[in-house]
């Protein structure tokens, strides 16, 4: 398909710019400078850009654990996230929240969620808040392979399918929940198949061809926006890291990762760019040193910003007047 | 006054406020065109309509979830769970995402949700359908906890909580729904987080809630003719929940009872108790008592559901323990 080089463009910057970011908050991981737990997005960034790129700031999205990538496709501020992992009062969520929670409702991220299987009651319902005030908003739902197995999934999918609701549930099939692999968690191969069982269209998309999932994406939203209800997009991908930052990966086999490796996204990108020449070898290296010196700024940022006042520890519990302070 | 059932009080409390404001709506199973297994929601589907007045699968984490996310976004939903016991398959949504989010987000979130539920025992709905769990809610900052006594408090408590724009969790005795009271026409809300004294007295304080306060009152007018003038409030809300009303009561009458349909062991009652026996420690003339449900699941057969339910006798008994122990 003859896509816009534009478009080709902003989707590897924005796939670079998750990549960057992720390594950093990796390193920075490591070094000891960030509290909890990280859930590295590195490997599967052509999921979250295929679909964000499809999406109006006024869409919804809900993510996961794994959700840096989500919230940076979305369009999320890098500094306001960077400050929030570092536990920072100027962090997306004030510091109250951490990595599994950043949420920016002014551009529709619905959060990260702590909880697998958390998110498809919550994008149904914000798909059933677009259909009651009749605008055209969708929601997207990532979830992963774990999490197709959840009842949560099954009844975000069951309701949305009886109301016709703008849901595109997005599945991240990184073929591990943890150390599960899917072959140990679930009978069947493709989780698109379980659409069937909702009578609504589903896909399989390889989720490293970040042109596939935008297609495949675009198809599910213009359904979505014209009330023909949701759609189940099955993204193959593979995540580069532990399932947290830390895992000793005893379940996967160093060849297995070497050939997932082979076949990451933004890679493939690059080397579509330049065989088409849309872009130059250097080129590239001024969007990926422009990008370094955006994560920089965001760890300065963070670095320079104050933790929280004890006091605050009771802010925001409830709307309204506080309650047992 | 004109007198309307508890279930009519709330379920004049969500047309009013349905009328008033387009963004709320109803769901849950068999709340439109059946109008409810106890009748609440009737006729709302007729007036509002299927967009406002949603027939659900069964599917609790979703209408709880989707409520999540509708109140996340723009919309005001009132939910129904058809019995509290059924929380359970939902409880993630409602204790994980509903009362957290606002807090994990910074404040940046608004989640204005009621979950309506019904609760209690007496119909011999047997231990999955007859429990009272207030004291899970309570246990859950984010959450706030509305459980009215009377149709007037019903229909008060419920515009209030529809208004409060935090996720609530409003329970329902089902004994109480057919109960009758004078409600006023007008749409009224009674300020969450005020507790009403049902009877005024001098010698006891009994703190009662649901379906509690009328074996209270009943009790207290037993107790009257042999010269014990017993002090009844009703709590209606557990969080946020009046302290003061409570202790400037004790502060009055030096004893305490409270009185609960739920298991006494780590029932609200004991949070009820550990805070006056920390605030009014020297008010008190005796030690505070609790009256609840033994430490089982509800049983089915109804002498022995009869056995569970705290009654009158079991609450006389209780005051002329703490009355008899200054004056013997």
């Amino acid at each position: 398909m003859a896509l816009d080089k534009d478009l080709l463009l902003r989707l590897y910057t924005r796939m670079l710019t998750i990549r960057r970011f992720e390594e950093r908050v990796g390193e920075l991981f490591a070094a000891g400078k960030l509290p909890g737990f990280i859930h590295l997005y590195i490997g599967e960034e052509a999921v979250a850009t295929g679909v964000c790129a499809n999406l109006r700031d006024d869409d919804f999205i809900t993510s996961t654990h794994r959700g840096h990538g989500h919230l940076i496709a979305k369009g999320g501020d890098l500094k306001l996230m960077m400050a929030e992992l570092y536990g920072r009062k100027t962090g997306y969520c004030k510091g109250k929240g951490g990595s599994m929670h950043i949420a920016d409702l002014g551009l529709g991220i619905l959060g990260a969620n702590g909880i697998v299987g958390g998110g498809p009651p919550i994008a149904t319902g914000a798909a059933l808040s677009a259909q009651y005030r009749g605008t055209d908003q969708v929601a997207i739902c990532f979830f992963g392979d774990g999490a197709s197995n959840q009842g949560t999934f099954h009844e975000g999918l069951n309701m949305s399918s009886v109301w016709k609701l703008p849901v595109i549930f997005v599945c991240e099939n990184n073929f591990y929940g943890i150390s599960m692999s899917q072959e140990r968690h679930q009978q069947i191969s493709d989780i698109a198949d379980r659409a069937a069982a909702y009578d609504i269209p589903g896909f399989v998309v390889d989720g490293n061809d970040v042109i596939a999932v935008y297609e495949a994406a675009s198809a599910a939203i213009q359904r979505g926006r014209a009330g023909e209800g949701p759609s189940l997009i099955e993204c193959k991908t593979y995540r580069h890291r532990g399932h947290f930052e830390g895992d000793p990966t005893v379940y996967r086999s160093k060849e297995e990762l070497e050939t997932w490796l082979a076949k990451e996204p933004i890679r493939r990108l690059e080397a579509r760019l330049l065989e088409m020449e849309i872009v130059a070898a250097d080129e590239l290296g001024r969007i990926d040193g422009e990008i370094r010196a955006q994560v920089d700024a965001a760890v300065a940022f963070a670095e320079d910003s104050p933790y929280p006042d004890a006091v605050e520890i009771f802010d925001d519990v409830y709307t309204g007047e506080p309650v047992l302070v | 006054m004109r007198t309307l059932t508890f279930a009519q009080a709330l379920n004049e409390a969500l047309r009013q406020e349905m009328q008033r404001d387009p963004l709320i709506y109803v769901a849950g199973e068999d709340v439109g065109t059946y109008g409810g297994i106890f009748g609440v929601t009737a006729g709302l589907l007729d007036e509002f309509g299927e967009k406002r007045v949603k027939d659900t699968p069964i599917t609790e984490s979703a209408i709880i979830g989707s409520a999540v996310g509708a109140a996340g976004t723009g919309l005001r939903p009132v939910v129904e769970l058809m019995f509290v016991d059924f929380i359970g398959v939902a409880l993630d949504q409602l204790f994980n995402q509903a009362a957290k989010i606002k807090y994990m987000f910074g404040g940046k979130a608004e989640m204005p949700l009621v979950v309506r539920a019904s609760c209690g025992a007496g119909i011999a709905a047997a231990a999955q359908h007859s429990q009272c769990l207030e004291a899970w809610f309570m246990h859950v900052p984010g959450l706030k906890v509305v459980l009215p006594s009377t149709p007037y408090d019903a229909k008060g408590l419920l515009i209030a909580a529809i208004r409060d724009g935090n996720p609530i969790v409003f329970l329902e005795h089902k004994l109480l729904y057919g109960i009758e009271g004078p409600v006023p026409e007008e749409p009224y809300a009674i300020p969450l987080g005020t507790a009403d004294v049902k009877r005024e007295g001098q010698d006891v304080t009994v703190v009662a809630t649901m379906n509690m306060v009328h074996k209270a009152l009943a009790a207290a007018e037993v107790l009257s003719r042999e010269g014990i003038s017993v002090e009844v409030i009703d709590p209606r809300t557990l969080t946020p929940f009046d302290q003061d009303t409570i202790l400037n009561s004790v502060k009055k009458t030096h004893r305490l009872i409270i009185v609960t349909e739920e298991v006494k062991h780590a029932g609200s009652s004991a949070e009820i108790a550990a805070r006056v026996a920390e605030h009014a420690f020297d008010y008190l003339d005796a030690p505070i008592k609790r009256v609840a449900a033994p430490f089982v699941p509800v049983p089915f057969s109804p002498p022995l559901e009869a056995e569970f339910v705290p009654d009158e006798a079991k609450i006389i008994a209780a005051v002329k323990g703490v009355v008899m122990a200054v004056a013997a």
